[in-house]
């Protein structure tokens, strides 16, 4: 399993489209993507259960990633993260 | 006859029979299931279906509304394969041993009542009337029943709702659907935008349209005035088919006119361009018949974001207008913030006097990281059409230097590097009166100018046309400001330069025979006035018009002197 945490920069936290972006990166790999935050853990290829979370400006959040392309799992999600200026 | 007034989301007229639009019956038992196995794949069978309905609906929409109406039915593609919405219902089904129909309707009014919670998340609310809005296309795969097909309509007709949902409007034929009415929605509700966008007649907000007609009954709808006809008299019906021929003469005669180029009764060219919002716009503009666009203002893309843009977000924007523009003259104005635009990210000062404070060029001066961003993108993209560049609130020559001069330095660099560069026109936008006064020294300086003129009208007179106590000082024809503008596009000739305006003076009635006697080159305006003003100025002379103009700098005292003058020379009968 590999993890990385993010420190979200965005005023507006992950919103609607960067949410979207985030789920349809992370759906085009088989490893169980998890999104954690205060204490809660979803499943990153899930738009409503990442919405749900309302993570927000300033928010601490870790990404999991588990499975046979782990790794280019989580470095496409972070590069979707800095693309979409979510985190640096 | 039965008559009803509601609110009018889109003017027009449109006679025709009525198409009502009723759910389809999506009624079903609970039943046992013995094979749980089956039952999903009968369930994962509807998925695909519906994806694939999906796919085609997205793609129609996207060719036909644009981008933005076609992000309804991405989200809808995503949630769709949510694995939070086809887990619960996969697991309903094997462990309870239910049909599908009874899984997915459990887990979608869960889904339903968790949105409903939400009270405070505008985002997840509206996202409810998605997941309904998915369920009902499911559940009629599941059920073998088609939802109402609105693209097999064949013969004209007016389409009667409770509300008209997305997937809906995607499947309008405008060849056939002339018109909408709703029982619910107001102006800005996704049905009336819509209508909009489809250019159709359409009256919302009836509460009771539906309750009051059957199918094929004759029915006219008059958006102009927001009144529903249902089975009019014959008398009814012969006055609302002659307002409709003439709407569309009209229509015809103006649309002729997209393909033409501007010419003045003596044969004089006249430039007319748009003003656009967001690169989308520019195909607004062609259909309407633009020549080039006049003003493209980039703030929306920064005002629409949660954050700054990049230059690869401002690249691809930018050169997505210049490459639907096709090589036509496309004038992009560099960031205009501060005053009463502000960016949701961004902490601006607070200033006792906005207007007069922080803003357009002397934030960018200041904030040079943002501005040369902002540039870069720029010369990148002028490799694919005819670009120029304006400085929004240019006061003096010093301002237009040092911008010009960052901007020297970004196309040295990107030289330097072998990025290939195109040829750009470097001006400003003629909005503070020092600029105006001083024309004929800038003249000499810049490549282009273009008169704005909400600004120059509201610096000219210090009057702030949005606070009621003074806005009747926010005069457009007062000499004071005919005699400036007179003064910048004689600045421009006399630099043989051409002479353009992009503010709403541009495309007013009044001023633009006067505009056109001083010898403007190119109007800029909105995309929906191309057409009139093309009309308009077929019909007037420009020889005729500059002795109109000379005698309104000359001799009128005050506006209402202005106006009488132009009314006296000019009909106004499009």
């Amino acid at each position: 399993m590999v993890k990385r945490q993010f420190k979200i920069i965005s005023e507006a936290g992950i919103h609607a489209r960067p949410a979207t972006l985030l789920v349809q990166t992370a759906t085009k790999y088989n490893s169980k993507v998890t999104l954690e935050y205060q204490g809660k853990s979803v499943d990153l290829k899930s738009i409503m259960g990442v919405m749900s979370l309302g993570v927000g400006h300033n928010a601490k959040i870790v990404i999991n990633a588990n499975g046979d392309d782990e790794k280019d799992a989580l470095n496409a999600v972070s590069e979707t993260m800095e693309k979409e200026g979510l985190s640096k | 006859m039965k008559k009803l007034t509601g609110v009018s989301a889109n003017d027009g007229i449109a006679i025709a029979t009525v198409y009502k639009l009723v759910d389809s019956d999506l009624s079903f038992k609970k039943r046992t299931i013995k094979n749980p196995e089956k039952e999903i794949d009968r369930f994962e069978d509807a998925l695909r279906s519906s994806g694939k309905e999906l796919i085609s609906i997205k793609k129609r929409v996207l060719s036909l509304l644009g981008d933005k109406a076609a992000q309804v039915f991405q989200a809808h593609i995503v949630m769709m394969r949510d694995p939070e919405f086809v887990n619960p219902i996969i697991n309903q089904i094997k462990n309870n041993h239910i049909n599908a129909e009874y899984a997915l309707k459990k887990v979608s009014d869960r889904s339903v009542r968790y949105f409903d919670m939400m009270v405070n998340n505008h985002y997840m609310q509206e996202r409810k009337n998605d997941i309904v809005d998915i369920s009902k296309r499911i559940m009629s795969h599941l059920l073998g029943k088609k939802l109402p097909d609105l693209s097999l309509i064949n013969k004209p007709v007016v389409v009667v709702t409770h509300d008209l949902t997305p997937s809906d409007t995607a499947q309008l034929n405008t060849k056939y659907v002339k018109g909408i009415v709703a029982d619910q929605g107001g102006r800005t509700s996704h049905s009336a935008i819509m209508a909009r966008i489809l250019a159709m007649p359409a009256i919302v907000n009836t509460q009771k349209i539906t309750n009051l007609v059957s199918n094929n009954d004759q029915i006219i709808v008059d958006g102009d005035s927001g009144i529903v006809i249902v089975n009019p008299t014959h008398k009814q019906v012969s006055i609302y088919q002659k307002k409709l021929k003439l709407q569309n003469q009209k229509l015809n005669s103006l649309n002729n006119l997209k393909q033409r180029k501007t010419v003045t009764k003596d044969k004089k060219r006249v430039m007319l361009s748009a003003n656009i919002g967001t690169h989308n716009d520019a195909t607004t503009a062609l259909k309407n018949g633009a020549e080039g666009i006049g003003l493209y203002r980039t703030e929306f893309l920064y005002m629409n974001s949660d954050r700054l843009p990049t230059e690869d977000e401002q690249f691809q924007s930018y050169k997505t207008v210049l490459q639907r523009m096709k090589n036509k003259p496309v004038i992009i104005r560099t960031l205009d913030i501060g005053g009463d635009k502000q960016l949701p990210y961004m902490q601006m000062p607070k200033e006792d006097n906005p207007f007069l404070g922080y803003r357009a060029i002397r934030f960018s001066l200041n904030k040079e990281d943002i501005f040369r961003t902002q540039l870069r993108a720029l010369l990148r993209a002028s490799n694919y059409g005819d670009l120029s560049i304006i400085f929004p609130m240019v006061s003096t020559l010093g301002e237009f230097r040092a911008a010009k001069s960052i901007y020297n330095e970004e196309r040295q660099k990107m030289i330097n590097q072998n990025q290939p560069v195109g040829k750009i026109k470097i001006g400003i936008m003629v909005e503070v009166p020092s600029a105006a006064i001083l024309a004929d020294q800038f003249a000499k300086e810049v490549d282009l100018m273009s008169i704005g003129t909400n600004d120059l009208i509201q610096y000219t007179m210090a009057a702030d046309r949005g606070n009621n106590y003074v806005a009747n000082l926010y005069q457009p024809y007062h000499p004071a400001v005919l005699r400036l503008i007179k003064h910048v596009i004689d600045a421009c000739h006399h630099e043989h330069k051409p002479a353009r305006m992009c503010g709403e003076m541009a495309s007013d009635p009044i001023a633009m025979p006067i505009l056109l006697g001083m010898g403007l080159d190119e109007f800029s305006m909105s995309s929906s006035s191309i057409l009139k003003i093309r009309s308009l100025m077929k019909k007037l002379d420009t020889n005729k018009m500059a002795k109109l103009a000379t005698k309104v700098v000359h001799s009128a005292n005050t506006s209402e002197d202005v106006i009488e003058m132009v009314k006296s020379m000019v009909s106004f009968q499009y």
